[in-house]
């Protein structure tokens, strides 16, 4: 009696959530490569995500950031057929032909946190962090403000290919030129290739190579870490001032302890909600990727759908120091 | 390594080895076992994720190391001859950069491409002077030059990528008979090879010379020139090479092939080459080629990262050298 009523319960149950569950979408977010913290929160955002809404997330990489090494995992997600493809592009023109081969099929392709320069017609719409315009001028503005706009400043950069750097260096040197910054000088722009190693030793040349640098730009988490290690170890943080785009959770000892006085990010995590979101919407027909056309995701409010297919998350950076950086978990 | 041999002459005496059987010597090689893997690893492809068994995607996949597969054909002939060239992949990026920046600058094709190629045979010509000239080891020359090959084209190219014209590029999406273009380049110059190194003097030559070269000096075998061809092809072929993958990519850097020369040698030393010399076949190489692709486009269809990529492959370098030098032993041939 007990067993077939169980039974019972059990099939009606079972045909119940039949009904209810709809089809997931697969999204696969490509990052620029592993072991790099930062698409840690970026997924962080997209696996929370997908645990409310229908999606199935996995997250792939290529072990370095070069140009061409997200080649074969874009391949590789064509073949599995997969609904969405999010991507960090490390190269702006490298991508175009297995992008053009993934929408034949009628995937949609998102860049996501970094834009393909020059090249926008290869991917349906592009999720970025913040107005990426405005990044080279706010971060010209913060070096400035902690160096009292006079001396030699540097930038220590990712890869060479990364289209979402250079677009903000590109700014950098534009921003520079105003007169209020008329007595910095940039003096070097680096590589460190999103690498631990490399963004170090690129960081103790330049102070090797302009001993009165007075400070240092790095738009990239890793790259701002590793300055900010250097910076410590040699005990120079009032001579040399290091600021740029980092997370809260690798930067926070060294600006409890004085290394570092401010920088600034956004919010990686929000962007992998929103790009969930949307390409969930996307594919159940709720959302049209069109210029000017809005869409509601939770917890961040009406967004909108810029010029070029592009969407900004929040509007202008965010800046960490000592008074609001033990308010952020990632 | 010859085919099977009948019962020693009764002069001999007792100690002359036994014949080995026929199926013992098709069977126990090294060829034999990168068979067997690459086999295995269809079949564990297969299960892993069911969007891998696609001829057309295994396929397409390979044209992403066909360049890489077709430089390994020739680096087997090297390293049977007892010399090893870590060169290749840095000679693809520096023969293709001064390509790239002729036909950019301007230059006709026909003579940018010739360009391209003379600078491989020069690379290739410089690690020759060395280790045959100044008779030093061949692992130090080439990996010296191959830093300074990658660092004179990072001064040519920059850090900027040089666009390909249109016409072009996407060698690897031509298909003749249904399989890209590349891949059927790799095969057919694998035949080549294969027959040039089982079938003619100038291949048993190699062999000798890398069994024992004093030997075969004292044999009368030109060791000097044949290792000179093989430097110079090497060079020739990278050069080839380098276009192709610039043909595949549609620019070119200054990193083209980066780490390239680990996969090379990766795909030798899997297909049973011995690494100092003396054994090893293009069989194994090709089959190799396959097993690597294989390996890795199963593992990336599956959404493993590169971090278990990376492991298996070690785990399969080490099975395929502990295994090769097994048989190789056992079999005192």
């Amino acid at each position: 009696m007990l067993k077939k009523s169980l039974i019972a319960l059990a099939t009606g149950l079972a045909l119940t959530t039949g009904a209810l569950a709809q089809d997931k979408i697969d999204i696969v977010f490509i990052g620029k490569n592993t072991g790099n913290p930062y698409f840690d929160s970026l997924t962080k955002g997209f696996v929370e995500a997908c645990e409310k809404i229908a999606c199935n997330f996995e997250f792939v990489a290529p072990a370095t950031a070069e140009a061409t090494s997200q080649i074969p995992f874009i391949e590789a997600q064509v073949q599995r057929g997969v609904d969405v493809i999010a991507i960090s592009p490390n190269s702006p023109d490298a991508l175009n032909q297995v992008f053009d081969a993934a929408r034949a099929k009628g995937i949609i392709v998102m860049t996501v946190n970094g834009d393909i320069t020059g090249n926008e017609s290869h991917r349906d719409l592009t999720i970025l962090p913040t107005d990426f315009t405005k990044v080279g001028a706010d971060q010209i503005e913060m070096v400035g403000s902690l160096i009292g706009y006079e001396g030699e400043i540097a930038i220590l950069s990712a890869t060479t290919e990364a289209p979402d750097q250079n677009f903000w260096i590109k700014g950098m040197n534009e921003a520079i030129k105003d007169p209020k910054y008329a007595k910095m000088k940039l003096v070097a722009t680096v590589y460190g290739d999103d690498q631990p190693e490399k963004s170090t030793s690129e960081m103790e040349a330049l102070m090797s190579n302009f001993p009165d640098l007075k400070g240092v730009i790095a738009p990239t988490t890793v790259g701002i870490a590793a300055a900010a290690q250097v910076v410590q170890s040699r005990g120079v943080a009032d001579k040399v001032k290091v600021t740029g785009l980092g997370l809260p959770s690798e930067m926070r000892d060294f600006v409890k302890d004085g290394t570092v006085t401010a920088f600034q990010l956004w919010s990686p995590y929000n962007e992998g909600w929103l790009a969930a979101h949307l390409a969930v919407d996307l594919k159940a027909g709720k959302a049209k990727n069109e210029v000017g056309s809005t869409f509601e995701v939770p917890n961040l409010g009406t967004i909108t759908i810029n010029a070029g297919n592009s969407i900004n998350t929040q509007s202008a950076l965010t800046t960490f120091n000592a008074e609001n950086i033990d308010q952020f978990d990632f | 390594m010859s085919a099977a041999e009948t019962t020693p002459p009764a002069a001999l005496g007792r100690g002359a080895a036994a014949p080995r059987a026929l199926w013992h010597v098709i069977l126990v090689r090294p060829e034999a076992m990168t068979l067997a893997l690459l086999i295995l690893g269809v079949i564990i492809a297969s299960q892993l994720s069911p969007f891998f068994l696609d001829i057309n995607y295994i396929l397409r996949s390979f044209t992403l190391s066909a360049e890489f597969a077709i430089v390994a054909l020739v680096l087997t002939l090297v390293i049977i001859a007892g010399e090893i060239d870590l060169s290749p992949a840095a000679n693809m990026a520096l023969s293709t950069c001064l390509f790239a920046w002729a036909q950019a600058s301007g230059i006709p094709m026909p003579i940018a491409i010739a360009i391209g190629l003379l600078a491989g045979l020069a690379m290739g010509a410089l690690n020759a002077f060395m280790v045959i000239a100044l008779q030093l080891p061949s692992i130090i020359v080439t990996i010296g030059t191959l830093t300074l090959y990658r660092g004179l084209a990072q001064i040519i190219a920059g850090d900027k990528s040089i666009r390909m014209p249109d016409w072009f590029i996407g060698i690897d999406k031509v298909l003749i008979l249904g399989i890209p273009a590349t891949v059927v380049i790799f095969t057919a110059f694998a035949l080549v090879l294969g027959l040039i190194l089982a079938g003619t003097i100038f291949g048993r030559q190699i062999y000798q010379i890398g069994t024992n070269e004093v030997a075969a000096r004292y044999a009368g075998i030109r060791t000097r020139r044949i290792k000179l061809v093989l430097f110079l092809l090497m060079g020739l072929v990278a050069a080839v090479a380098g276009m192709l993958t610039a043909s595949r990519l549609g620019s070119v850097r200054y990193d083209l092939g980066l780490g390239g020369e680990l996969q090379m040698v990766l795909m030798a030393m899997l297909g049973g080459t011995y690494i100092f010399g003396g054994r090893g076949t293009i069989l194994g190489t090709f089959l190799a080629a396959w097993l690597l692709v294989v390996v890795s486009t199963g593992m990336t269809v599956a959404n493993l990262l590169p971090a278990i990529q990376l492991t298996v492959l070690g785990v399969l370098l080490i099975v395929a050298i502990i295994a090769t030098n097994l048989i190789y032993s056992r079999t005192q041939r």
